[in-house]
C-alpha cells in the first residue's frame, strides 16, 4: 500500500520551497543595499520555477506546452520592459 | 479507470482532450500573468518614483503573517500537487482529503489575511477610507498601500475561486472518479499553483523591502 505516497520529487520541491521561504526573510534582513531587492526577487524567481517545473508538471512537458506556458511571460515581458522603459531612464 | 462519458467529437482520443484542456488552462493563466502585470508594472513606476517611501511603507506590513502565509500556501499547493499524482478510484478517499485540507489551507490564509487588514486599519493605513502617516513620506507610502490594498485584495479573490473548485472537485471525488475528474482537478491545480506563484511575487515586492534599513 504505496500508491497514496506522495513522489519524493513533490517532497523535496514543498520542503526546498520552504527552505527558500526562510532564506529570502533572513536575507532581507541582511543591509545589502540596492542587493536586498535582487536577491528577493531572483529567490522569488528560482520558487516560482520549482512550482513551474515540479507542481504544475512541466518538467515532464513536451515543446507545445512549453510554449503555451512560455507566451504569457512573453507578453508579460513586454509589458514590463516597453511599460517602465520611459520611467526609468528620465533624468 | 472508469469513464463516465465518451469524449466530444472533436477530439481523437482521452489524451488528446486532456492535452487541450492543459493548454487551454494555460492560455487562461497568460492572460492571469498580464493581469497581475499590469498592477506590477504600475508597482515598478512608483517604487521608482518614490523608492524610500516604498520602503517605509514595506516595514509597517506584517512580515510574521506575511511569511505564515506564503508557507500555508505553498503547503497548500503541495496537497493539491500530492492529489494529482496519486489520483485513481484506489485513492478516491485519500485525495478527497488531501483536497478538504489544501482548501483547509487557503481558508486559514483568507483569516490571516483578514487579522492583517485589521492590523492595517488600526494603524490608520488604509487609503481610501483611513489614512493618516507622519511625515514627508506620507504621499508615497499611501502609494505602496493603494497597491498593497489592491493587489492583495484581487490575489485574496483568486484565493477564494480557488477554494470553491477544491472543495466542488474533493465533493466529486469522493464517488467514483473518471479521467475526466482527473482532468478537471489537474485544471484546477494548475489555477491553484498559479495564484501560489502570484503570492510569491507579491511577498517578495510587498513584504521584503527596507527591512535592512529604518
Amino acid at each position: 500500500m504505496t500508491e497514496w505516497r506522495p513522489p519524493i520529487a513533490l517532497v523535496g520541491a514543498w520542503l526546498g520551497l520552504l527552505a527558500l521561504l526562510a532564506l529570502t526573510v533572513a536575507l532581507a534582513y541582511v543591509p545589502l543595499g540596492a542587493g536586498n531587492g535582487v536577491v528577493a526577487l531572483t529567490i522569488g524567481t528560482i520558487k516560482a520555477g520549482l512550482v513551474a517545473a515540479i507542481f504544475m508538471e512541466l518538467r515532464h512537458r513536451g515543446g507545445l506546452t512549453l510554449v503555451f506556458a512560455g507566451a504569457g511571460l512573453f507578453w508579460l515581458g513586454i509589458l514590463l520592459w516597453l511599460g517602465s522603459m520611459d520611467f526609468l531612464t528620465r533624468t | 479507470m472508469p469513464e463516465s462519458s465518451v469524449f466530444a467529437p472533436q477530439y481523437a482520443s482521452i489524451p488528446h482532450r486532456d492535452h487541450t484542456a492543459e493548454l487551454g488552462m494555460w492560455v487562461f493563466i497568460a492572460t492571469e500573468v498580464l493581469l497581475f502585470g499590469g498592477l506590477i508594472l504600475a508597482y515598478v513606476v512608483y517604487r521608482h518614483a518614490f523608492p524610500q517611501d516604498f520602503a517605509a511603507g514595506s516595514r509597517h506590513t506584517e512580515i510574521v503573517i506575511g511569511t505564515a502565509n506564503t508557507a500555508v500556501l505553498l503547503t497548500s499547493s503541495f496537497l493539491v500537487a500530492w492529489a494529482v499524482e496519486i489520483f485513481s478510484p484506489a485513492t478516491a478517499k485519500i485525495v478527497t482529503r488531501l483536497l478538504v485540507g489544501a482548501a483547509c489551507l487557503g481558508l486559514a490564509f483568507i483569516v490571516l489575511k483578514g487579522i492583517e487588514y485589521g492590523k492595517e486599519y488600526d494603524e490608520h493605513l488604509v487609503p481610501g477610507i483611513d489614512f493618516q502617516f507622519p511625515g514627508p513620506k506620507a504621499n508615497g507610502v499611501q502609494l505602496f498601500f493603494i497597491f498593497y490594498f489592491i493587489a492583495t485584495a484581487i490575489h485574496a479573490l483568486h484565493m477564494l475561486i480557488g477554494i470553491c473548485l477544491l472543495i466542488t472537485l474533493a465533493v466529486i471525488c469522493q464517488r467514483a472518479p473518471s479521467t475526466r475528474h482527473r482532468t478537471a482537478l489537474h485544471s484546477a491545480a494548475l489555477y491553484w499553483h498559479f495564484v501560489d506563484v502570484v503570492w510569491i511575487f507579491l511577498f517578495a515586492l510587498i513584504y521584503l523591502p527596507g527591512r535592512s534599513t529604518s
